[in-house]
């Protein structure tokens, strides 16, 4: 396979694959070094693929699983640092503070779901794949997925009323 | 879309119970500008999906350089080893070749020397028969008066 036919292959779903990133990592320097190094690994791969029936969920599982392990071994290294950890949690707030606009204030909210609902979020109301697709990426049952995904959505809605009742920010 | 739809829509919306093109219509709903008071709190959910789909990969793919199909790392380990092969048959080639010169070096001067031992023997002989032709004279002499007799 030559390059060109790889990034054709690719190239419909590479921006998913860095918003999930995004979605996961929050920093725009992260997603795209994973985003970059997922592609890399594809590439490295190509002979197999063929062998995949669908490249794009196979690549958007990589990538979730790829995230996960980043935010893990970051997690890990953040825990020897009692300190920064009571520092994390005055700055996120601080930064709820600071989110200006109202649809960055949902950002905001997002960044606190936990990570499964934000994935489940991202693939169903940005991408628009039906529960059966992000069950199989995910390696998820699809109820499951149903049950993650009302709940993030609720939870995005009770934060948004709170924040229109009390007009904070 | 009216009013009491949309909060329908939206009702099964929390429970995730719509379809794609439902929350499509729920987006295109919330992206105009006139919406009632009593829905506005949920603009930004959708505002936010809205913007968040714009994002793109910005960042340029290098692949690094385009290889040839297949086997190609196979293909160079195989000149490197035919180049080994070449330089040692090159080498122990050399040797072998120059064993053989010295061998026959030695062979040729063997020979000459043999040559030479021969012709010695040779010119002596010679000699030897030029004396005995000395030899053949007295016999035929004595012959000649042996038969006169």
């Amino acid at each position: 396979m030559q390059q060109a036919d790889f990034l054709k292959i690719v190239g419909p779903f590479q921006d998913k694959l860095y918003r999930l990133a995004k979605r996961l990592l929050v920093s725009r320097e992260e997603a795209e070094d994973a985003t970059q190094e997922i592609l890399l690994k594809l590439w490295a791969k190509k002979k197999n693929m063929g062998q995949y029936k669908n490249v794009e969920a196979f690549a958007v599982t990589m990538t979730k699983n790829f995230c996960l392990d980043r935010l893990k071994s970051k997690q890990a290294g953040n825990l020897k640092l009692v300190h920064t950890n009571y520092k994390e949690g005055g700055s996120s707030l601080q930064k709820k503070v600071e989110a200006k606009d109202s649809v960055s204030w949902v950002q905001k909210i997002m960044e606190d779901l936990p990570e499964q609902q934000k994935m489940v979020l991202q693939l169903r109301d940005v991408e628009e794949y039906d529960y059966d697709e992000i069950a199989d990426m995910l390696e998820m049952k699809p109820t499951a997925v149903r049950v993650a995904l009302s709940r993030a959505r609720k939870t995005v809605r009770e934060k948004l009323m709170q924040k229109h009742s009390y007009g904070i920010g | 879309m009216e009013l009491d739809n949309v909060k329908k829509l939206l009702e099964r919306y929390f429970e995730a119970d719509t379809t794609v093109a439902e929350e499509e219509l729920l987006r295109d709903y919330f992206s105009k500008e006139n919406i009632p008071d009593d829905l506005k709190p949920y603009a930004p959910l959708f505002g936010f999906i809205a913007k968040a789909k714009k994002e793109r990969f910005a960042k340029p793919l290098d692949l690094g350089p385009e290889k040839k199909l297949g086997g190609s790392s196979l293909y160079k380990w195989l000149s490197i080893a035919a180049a080994v092969v070449l330089m040692f048959g090159v080498y122990f080639g050399k040797t072998y070749y120059d064993e053989k010169e010295v061998e026959q070096q030695q062979a040729q001067y063997a020979y000459n020397e043999t040559k030479k031992a021969l012709d010695l023997l040779a010119q002596n002989m010679e000699r030897g028969t030029e004396k005995m032709a000395y030899l053949n004279e007295f016999v035929e002499a004595k012959d000649k008066i042996y038969n006169k007799n």
